[in-house]
């Protein structure tokens, strides 16, 4: 890279980036050129498309079929006051025009289905996890694995959060989603958010760790939270992280898998915990 | 400037330039080099002088010559930089 590949807006908007050791001019690039696909644009999603197009990354993905909720806004920081009605992806979309004119957003004002995860994700470099919904999740998850794409997973509920990565590389030791969470609860079994609450931060705290981990991955830097599981608790403000193995069980990813494409769910419309 | 070796590459003006913008286009500029080649670049003394030479030093790079350049007028200075080959 040199000056001369930048614009003068750019130096100054990633000067903080481009000083870097491990980012530079290179890296900055690199980001530009990258593709990311965020399921969701709520909770989790507000933090992860705020940073993500801060940082500029240079086109992303956007799924979600809700509109903008007074309720919402306790959580939802991509979205104002003054878009209440308005679909949260010409929400997100409006926001981060505003922020960042380097990105470009490709909006998908559909759930994300085990019938059309394979194609939607297909051109993404990372996926990142937002859903509200256990369908959507399975769907992600087993299209990610499918694809060979890394997913950068998080969840959340009430006063907890936990997040981890799923490289999908076909390595002997990484293990998938389903190798974590082999099936979804059954219906009814686990409080939708809301039923249950979730404190408003909580969403701002592991979104933001979802998309520092995107952009390691993106970069190929640090050690992403591969095999990992990092869970959060906000009362005690205390972080733990778990080891994930790879299940030779997993109906995904064990050694004599069942699935071979994204499974079909019935949509309860309940999460394990919630990310919206 | 006798040797051969140290003939600059490249040459960067940064003398308008102010914290962080000096060493992120010093940086840039030594992204594009090869390793061992030459940045020369004009600076301002004071904070400019002091932070180019040490964030080129601390990521690899090598400051070879640090002098007044009278020619382009008071109170700036020129630096070669012979590149690490780290980005």
């Amino acid at each position: 890279m040199a000056v001369k590949d930048f614009t003068p807006e750019q130096l100054d908007r990633y000067a903080r980036h481009i000083v870097l050791p491990k980012v530079g001019g290179k890296g900055q690039k690199k980001l530009l050129d990258s593709r990311v696909f965020v399921i969701g644009a709520g909770g989790l999603g507000s933090p992860i498309l705020l940073y993500l197009a801060a940082a500029g990354v240079g086109t992303l993905e956007i799924a979600d079929m809700d509109r903008v909720d007074r309720s919402n806004l306790q959580r939802q920081i991509i979205h104002r006051s003054s878009t209440i009605g308005e679909s949260k992806i010409e929400s997100a979309r409006a926001a981060i025009a505003d922020l960042n004119p380097d990105v470009k957003v490709v909006a998908h004002e559909r759930r994300v289905t085990a019938r059309n995860a394979m194609e939607l994700l297909a051109n993404a470099d990372v996926i990142v996890e937002g859903s509200d919904n256990f369908p959507t999740r399975y769907a992600v998850a087993d299209a990610a694995f499918l694809l060979r794409k890394p997913l950068v997973s998080g969840a959340m509920f009430r006063f907890e959060g936990q997040v981890t990565v799923f490289p999908n590389d076909g390595g002997e030791d990484s293990p998938c989603y389903r190798c974590l969470f082999p099936e979804p609860p059954p219906a009814g079994a686990v409080a939708s958010c809301q039923e249950a609450g979730i404190f408003g931060a909580v969403p701002g705290v592991i979104g933001s760790i979802q998309a520092t981990e995107t952009i390691k991955v993106l970069l190929g830097i640090g050690e992403p939270l591969i095999g990992r599981l990092l869970l959060f608790d906000a009362l005690a403000m205390s972080f733990r992280s778990v080891k994930v193995r790879r299940n030779p069980k997993c109906a995904l990813n064990g050694d004599r898998p069942t699935i071979t494409q994204p499974q079909e769910m019935e949509l309860t419309g309940e999460g394990e915990g919630c990310r919206a | 400037m006798d040797d051969p070796a140290s003939v600059p590459a490249a040459t960067l003006d940064i003398t308008l330039d102010l914290c962080p913008m000096t060493f992120v286009k010093t940086k840039l500029e030594l992204e594009d080099l090869r390793p061992g080649e030459v940045l020369e670049v004009f600076l301002r003394q004071g904070e400019p002088l002091e932070n180019v030479t040490r964030s080129s030093e601390e990521e690899g790079h090598r400051v070879l010559t640090k002098d007044p350049a009278l020619e382009r007028g008071a109170g700036i200075w020129r630096l070669t930089i012979r590149c690490g080959g780290e980005g």
